[in-house]
């Protein structure tokens, strides 16, 4: 069987082997964005994280980052595993491999990836506190997707 | 016949995670207004749907065994 570079799995993500999906003799370069789950956020503290996610239509928006990348950034390869289900603390939900020629594409190849999971793959997150618990949104966006689908923004307010 | 998933906190709004519905020809705005009518805890406002697996707008028609699925405000990452 053929290695997925998009997955969405269950089990606790190998690092390693989302690394060794992007090598190739061209790469110069990898970089690794390891996204774990954090205890305090604005003053409240979390126990523990459920995701839950669309996984056919998360991997189809995973292969169109990879296009959005390709376009901007030819020679980069990337892979992109995310986890879900209930995570504890400091447990790894999200990891993403590019590779590049050089160390610049390959940092800011990385960091466009993350953002545009954070827009358009469908993946949410329940946060279970001491006092309750709620699901999250709105990470980017205040109102409905204008244009019908999300868009590229600046800055992201939570991560 | 079309299938509606749900997910997040309109899962647990709705009790289930997928419904089917004889709503062939509807347009994504009019699906909305009908599961808002039949379902009156279940609100829909800023929630994206998409059609087979592909975000889509409100005008957008939903065809006969077409599966649509509405997508709160995402937070993954």
């Amino acid at each position: 069987m053929q290695t997925k570079k998009f997955e969405i799995i269950e089990q606790a993500i190998d690092v390693e082997s989302i690394r060794q999906k992007v090598m190739s003799r061209n790469a110069g370069a990898v970089t690794l964005f390891i996204g774990t789950v954090r205890e305090m956020t604005k003053g409240k503290k979390t126990l523990s994280l459920q995701y839950e996610a669309y996984p056919p239509m998360a991997v189809k928006m995973l292969e169109q980052i990879e296009r959005e990348m390709l376009e901007k950034w030819p020679e980069v390869k990337v892979a992109i595993t995310h986890r879900v289900g209930h995570l504890q603390i400091s447990d790894i939900a999200v990891v993403i491999a590019v590779s590049s020629p050089h160390r610049k594409v390959a940092y800011e190849a990385n960091e466009f990836a993350i953002e545009r999971i954070k827009q358009i793959v469908p993946i949410w997150k329940k946060e279970h506190w001491e006092d309750g618990t709620a699901w999250i949104g709105d990470q980017l966006e205040n109102v409905p997707y204008p244009k019908g689908h999300p868009e590229l923004e600046e800055e992201s307010q939570n991560d | 016949m079309i299938e509606i998933l749900f997910f997040a906190h309109l899962q647990e709004t709705m009790g289930q995670s997928n419904l089917a519905a004889p709503l062939a020809g509807k347009t994504v705005a009019e699906i909305k207004d009908w599961l808002e009518n039949e379902y009156p805890l279940l609100s829909l406002k800023q929630v994206m749907a998409a059609i087979n697996e592909e975000f889509a707008v409100d005008q957008t028609i939903v065809k006969d065994s077409d599966t649509i699925a509405f997508i709160p405000p995402i937070s993954g990452g």
